[in-house]
């Protein structure tokens, strides 16, 4: 068995061994779209059902919830010494952090399934053909990528684990303020022109777009560029972190 | 074909500006425990760190079980075990799994189960192998580490601070788990900041301080440079310090403590005759005591950061 897939078998064992990570990645996306559409959802005119409109913005929270556990998972194996032990017996550095972002991107896509299915059940009624599903999980794959590397990143730089679990907050909170939930022309001024511009509004419009059939090509090339330059980012960071720490 | 197991010449290693090893020589041999004593921020860690890989020297050369850590790091790994100062477990993986974790990263054996239900037994973990490792105590923790660490069956084992924390009793069965290893040919480099501990265990010791050895040898060897046993006589009033010190000329008086530190063996005699000179002088101490040195000694007069005068 080679070093990634042990490292990977480890960290899926912490993973169900944690039920507080699983609610965070999994449910809490659920509870919000189920709190959004049920009690806000009639507030906001969108245009469109609203559960067709927040259930892509939700897409996105669903990759974001899930990297406090990366983070502070990360964060233990180079804090706690563990991360020695590996060292002398020549587990390489990608083994170890290949092993969080394959972890990481799993429990993403494991979350947007199940989001999907209750979105799915609440009505949400798409129009994407089977290449436009498939460029959603594309999407999230490519999404779930660049946030995991970031926040491995995050993760490493971090002083203890508690601080790595705060330094994925952020990412957490930044979906909130992009046209995730409500469109960025309905946002007062000043954030406005922040949603609009930030990384996740043209991901969220991709998404949009390809579960409404009619992709944007000017949104998934911006998409695309923001997530391959912010996981470049996070790879470089990550790496240099792992030299300098471990 | 060389006995050494470690040598050590010239290792330097600075952080920025702050020189953490300043010319480090050491030579284990092989089937021996060596122990590196030092107080927190001698330097004994980075030692560790320097010979087991994890961290490059400035300067100076390192040889572990025959290969050089910088140019063969990969074959020094393959023949060391390291149980670092903080147990390296994984906590939410159980004990048996901890061990599973290390079976799979090394090499392929085919003999991992065997190992792992071995290495439970003798370390007595079979009972809680089943358990996660956040429910174990320190003495446990400490020896699931050991047993991780002794997976790969390594040649030469470090162990730093490998009973710092743990009560006396998990440090007792450590010292005999310790001494076990090496029954069966490993080479033990052992640090601590226990003087007991380097004195029950090692069959060498280098006494380190801020980044230098200031010496080396037997405890026995250690023992004897320092100032040898004394009896220490403790008096009611400062006039019988006085009288007493004429008695016994080389002896030294502490005025402070109305005490007197009389050089000399201590054999029953010697002893005899000195209790006999007091009471011909009608004197009669208040405390007698009989101080034999120990590590403590040695450490304290070596060192030079002394509580009392070790002279």
């Amino acid at each position: 068995m080679n070093h990634s897939t042990v490292m990977l078998r480890r960290n899926l064992t912490h993973i169900a061994r944690n039920p507080m990570s699983l609610f965070n990645s999994i449910l809490m996306p659920i509870l919000l779209l189920v709190m959004f559409v049920y009690m806000f959802g009639d507030a906001f005119s969108v245009g469109v059902d609203y559960v067709d409109y927040a259930t892509p913005g939700l897409m996105i929270m669903a990759v974001c919830y899930g990297l406090g556990a990366t983070a502070t998972a990360v964060n233990s194996d180079m804090t706690k010494g563990i991360i020695n032990r590996f060292k002398v017996m020549d587990v390489s550095r990608d083994a170890v952090l290949n092993g969080h972002v394959i972890t990481g991107v799993a429990t993403n896509l494991v979350a947007n399934a199940a989001l999907v299915g209750v979105a799915l059940a609440m009505g949400f009624a798409p129009a994407a053909g089977l290449l436009d599903w498939l460029g959603v999980a594309g999407m999230i794959l490519l999404l779930g990528l660049a946030a995991s590397w970031i926040t491995i990143a995050l993760g490493m730089a971090a002083k203890s684990p508690e601080n790595a679990g705060m330094a994925a907050v952020p990412m957490v909170m930044l979906p909130f303020f992009s046209s995730a939930l409500v469109p960025a022309e309905m946002m007062g001024a000043g954030l406005r022109e922040f949603a609009r511009y930030q990384p996740f509004t043209p991901i969220i419009e991709s998404l949009r777009g390809l579960l409404n059939g009619a992709p944007q090509t000017g949104d998934v090339v911006a998409a695309v560029a923001w997530c391959v330059g912010i996981a470049l980012i996070g790879y470089l960071w990550a790496s240099a972190t792992f030299k300098k720490r471990a | 074909m060389t006995t050494s197991a470690i040598a050590v010449s010239g290792l330097r290693k600075a952080y920025k500006d702050k020189v953490v090893l300043d010319g480090i020589d050491l030579d284990v041999r092989a089937g021996t425990i060596f122990s590196l004593l030092g107080p927190n921020g001698a330097g004994k860690t980075t030692t560790v760190n320097v010979l087991s890989t994890l961290v490059t020297a400035d300067g100076g050369t390192v040889r572990v079980a025959g290969h050089d850590a910088r140019t063969d790091a990969r074959s020094v790994r393959a023949a060391i075990g390291v149980t670092g100062q903080f147990a390296a477990v994984d906590e939410l993986l159980t004990g048996r799994e901890n061990l599973r974790l290390m079976v799979d990263l090394g090499p392929k054996t085919g003999r991992g189960r065997r190992i792992i239900d071995d290495l439970l037994e003798r370390f007595d973990l079979t009972e809680a192998a089943g358990k996660p490792v956040s429910t174990y105590s320190g003495g446990m923790r400490r020896k699931l580490d050991l047993a991780m660490t002794l997976v790969g069956e390594p040649r030469v084992i470090f162990l730093d601070e490998p009973t710092t924390g743990l009560d006396p009793r998990s440090r007792r069965t450590m010292w005999t788990i310790i001494r076990d290893l090496v029954a069966d040919g490993v080479t033990i480099f052992l640090t601590t900041q226990y003087l007991e501990e380097a004195d029950q265990l090692a069959d060498r010791i280098a006494v380190l301080d801020q980044g230098r050895i200031v010496a080396q040898g037997t405890p026995d060897e250690l023992k004897r440079r320092i100032p040898g046993t004394h009896v220490r006589l403790r008096f009611a009033s400062s006039a019988d310090l006085t009288a007493a010190a004429v008695l016994f000329p080389g002896s030294t008086r502490d005025d402070e403590a109305l005490a007197l530190r009389i050089p000399g063996d201590t054999g029953t005699r010697s002893l005899r005759a000195l209790l006999d000179r007091l009471d011909g002088n009608s004197l009669a101490a208040e405390e007698f005591s009989v101080h034999t040195p120990d590590l403590d000694d040695v450490f304290l007069a070596l060192t030079g950061h002394t509580t009392e005068p070790a002279k």
